[in-house]
């Protein structure tokens, strides 16, 4: 099973963190699998756990932590086996990367553009070496379409578009091959916005990057999407194709969830969920969804598997479960 | 002042408003003004709904708040059936904090820490005059019913904590009418409110509208939800109103540079998105202590005209009864 070439997979992924009213589920058994070089959005309300699973898979942990376990393979190895040490020096930045939500507001302001960018290379003193940093960040620069001169200046004199696609940039330096970006665009204004997803899709397209974009904004991340995750309450709810997903989703929080983004093209009645997620500290046995749910039955107060309805489409929900359909009440 | 189309007696009337900031050094020396709010004009007919889309920082709170006696405006004036504003007067104030409701959508920060959903809805009444403790049990009990959050009397007593977020906030429009307002402003910031509690709150606000014939003012950043909601939208970009119509005719017909352009920007959740890119223009909205002369979106606007958009702001033109437009290219400058 160690051998998936071409793929990443992430199996059982869990973290719980310890709060002194007990232990949040942020991340609970999280599973799936990707074609590298694809995009795949990961969506979900406030709160349920997207940027702990996008920490989880690059081993960048608060101190809270009380649990974490599972597996998640890159080329054929399992990085949740690997040392603190090796993965430091073996696989962040260099095989994998995560832009943090509002890392734009993160940069040092009193060091140059140029030294914060090249970090990631980890060059020593040798002026070689310091000219091949700098040669590589002209590249990014050019890839993310920042003019090279902003190399010289501080962050305080760039706009928030420029300094978010600086911090792009940085994590394209190492060239890895799997990037996880938490809501790069949500601070930004709407034309921004555009024209960074127009960046980011065209470094896709050329540059055959591995993306997990992770956004609450599903409009957006269409843009992008080959592939799909839905989370709920700690839990991916469904995973599949982005075609099935926004086209014919069938989880039902994901149909509910879908039928409540406004579209300006199409008219459509929108819908909303009543009620609230689960709380993760004691969250609910059974289908964590099944409170709010309109089309629960008996069998929901067991937690349900994630059913493969077809080949890399997987729902967690009873509804699918094979033969039982009609069995309903 | 015909804009309102006739169909109505006019609620509220905005005449070239302007709220500045001044920017002052070491707390006293003036070295300039944020011109947050830059010549506004409109006009709301009783029971209507228009929403004010524009960008983060583009005025929008700082309008809803001159609208509401909040802020001061420095010049031009806001008129209240046949009232004008004067934020000096105190007696007139108390009147018109009665007459309108203020919907701040923050979940988590509009609401007193400290006091019960009890305490927050009584406050208003107290304060103006609603003496009766019976009528103001029923207006709470009301209020609430009409808002889902029954039982009534196992809400009065909770803290804003012990709610959800999307409780919060009917706690928070609960508060707006129990006045029975005739106009509630409803100011959405560019928090992440989850798009189903979005769908939930919009869905409130257009029931009040409805029954009750209260004029609504929706502000947001996403233009995708107000067709869902409101007759006419206003676009707003640096501190103006660029351009106004009727929901149907900005969405299929926009006239300005910068609509047209936000529309482009706006996805809707299609798969086949992935495949095209968005021509939108670059550039960064503009800083309004120092706006660029002209008409404001120049430095980014594609279809500029050298020599005319970079010097003269462009006036409002009319392209409908309904719809106006401030861009160069629908008049003639000279
Ligand atoms: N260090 C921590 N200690 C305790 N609880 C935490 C910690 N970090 C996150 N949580 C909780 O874990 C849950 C998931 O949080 P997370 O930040 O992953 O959600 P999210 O989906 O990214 O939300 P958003 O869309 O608001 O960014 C939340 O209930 C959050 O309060
Ligand atoms: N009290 C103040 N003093 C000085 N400048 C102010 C003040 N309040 C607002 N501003 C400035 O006025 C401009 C408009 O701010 P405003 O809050 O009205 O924008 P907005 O459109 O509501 O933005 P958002 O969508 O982010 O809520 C901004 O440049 C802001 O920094
Ligand atoms: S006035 Fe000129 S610069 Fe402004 S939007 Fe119209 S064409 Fe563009
Ligand atoms: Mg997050
Ligand atoms: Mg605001």
């Amino acid at each position: 099973m160690a051998q998936d070439n071409g793929m990443f997979r992430v199996q059982d992924l869990y973290l719980s963190f310890g709060t002194k009213r007990g232990v949040v589920q942020a991340v609970d058994h999280v599973s799936f699998a990707m074609p590298k070089g694809q995009t795949m959005v990961l969506v979900g309300e406030s709160g349920c756990g997207k940027t702990s699973l996008g920490r989880a898979l690059l081993r960048l942990l608060p101190r809270n932590v009380q649990s974490y376990e599972g597996s998640v393979y890159l080329n054929g190895t399992d990085l949740m086996q690997l040392s603190e040490e090796r993965f430091r020096r073996d696989v962040r930045w260099k095989q994998a990367a995560l832009v943090p939500q509002a890392a734009m507001n993160s940069l040092n302001p009193v060091l140059r553009i140029v030294d914060q960018v090249t970090e990631p290379l980890e060059t020593s003193g040798s002026r070689k070496q310091w000219a091949q940093a700098r040669q590589r960040a002209e590249e990014v620069f050019q890839l993310v379409g920042v003019p090279l001169d902003f190399l010289e200046r501080y962050p305080f004199e760039l706009s928030g578009g420029m300094r978010q696609r600086v911090i792009l940039a940085m994590a394209l330096i190492t060239d890895p091959e799997l990037i996880v970006l938490d809501e790069p665009t949500s601070a930004l204004d709407l034309l921004t916005q555009a024209n960074i997803m127009n960046v980011l899709k065209r470094i896709k397209q050329e540059k055959g990057f591995t993306f997990i974009l992770i956004t609450h904004d599903i409009a957006t991340s269409s843009e992008l999407a080959d592939l799909a995750g839905i989370m709920y309450a700690g839990q991916l709810v469904e995973f599949s194709d982005a075609y099935s997903l926004f086209t014919e989703p069938l989880h039902p929080y994901s149909q509910k969830l879908m039928a409540s983004v406004p579209t300006l093209k199409e008219d459509k009645t929108l819908e909303f969920l009543p009620g609230q997620p689960p709380s993760l500290l004691q969250p609910p046995e059974g289908c964590r969804f099944a409170e709010r749910c309109p089309q629960k039955f008996a069998k929901c107060s067991q937690e349900p598997p994630a059913i493969d309805v077809k080949q890399g489409h997987q729902v967690k929900c009873w509804l699918y479960e094979r033969g039982d359909k009609r069995d309903r009440k | 002042m015909t804009e309102n189309n006739g169909l109505g007696p006019s609620l509220l009337r905005v005449q070239d408003l302007e709220t500045f900031f001044t920017l002052r050094k070491w707390g006293f020396l003036r070295v300039g003004e944020v011109r947050a709010v830059d010549g506004v004009n409109f006009d709301l007919r009783e029971g209507e709904a228009v929403s004010i889309v524009g960008e983060s920082g583009c005025g929008k709170s700082t309008l809803a708040k001159t609208i509401l006696g909040l802020q001061q405006p420095t010049g031009g004036s806001v008129h209240f059936g046949d009232q004008v504003l004067d934020t000096s007067d105190r007696r007139q104030m108390d009147w018109y904090r009665a007459q309108v409701g203020y919907i701040q959508q923050d979940p988590y920060g509009a609401l007193p820490p400290f006091m019960t959903v009890r305490r927050i809805l009584e406050e208003p009444m107290i304060i103006n005059g609603v003496k009766s403790s019976s009528e103001r049990w029923q207006r709470m009990e009301k209020a609430l019913t009409e808002l889902k959050m029954t039982p009534v009397e196992e809400f009065l007593h909770k803290f804003p904590h012990q709610l959800s977020g999307g409780q919060q906030q009917r706690v928070v429009i609960a508060r707006a009418k129990i006045l029975d307002p005739q106009l509630i402003v409803s100011d959405e910031p560019v928090s992440m409110l989850d798009p189903s509690v979005r769908v939930e709150i919009l869905e409130l606000l257009r029931l009040l509208q409805r029954d009750y014939h209260v004029a609504v003012v929706y502000i947001t950043h996403d233009l995708s939800t107000v067709r869902y909601f409101s007759e006419r939208i206003f676009v707003m970009y640096g501190g103006q109103l660029i351009e106004k119509g009727l929901v149907e005719e900005i969405l299929r017909n926009a006239k300005h540079p910068y609509t047209m352009a936000l529309l482009e920007a706006i996805s809707d959740p299609d798969p086949e998105n992935v495949n095209t890119f968005k021509k939108v223009p670059g550039g960064e909205p503009p800083s309004l202590a120092n706006p660029p002369a002209g008409c404001r979106f120049h430095p980014r606007c594609p279809y500029r005209i050298d020599g005319t958009c970079d010097q003269k702001p462009p006036p409002e033109f009319t392209m409908t009864e309904q719809h106006r437009v401030s861009c160069w290219l629908y008049g003639d400058a000279s």
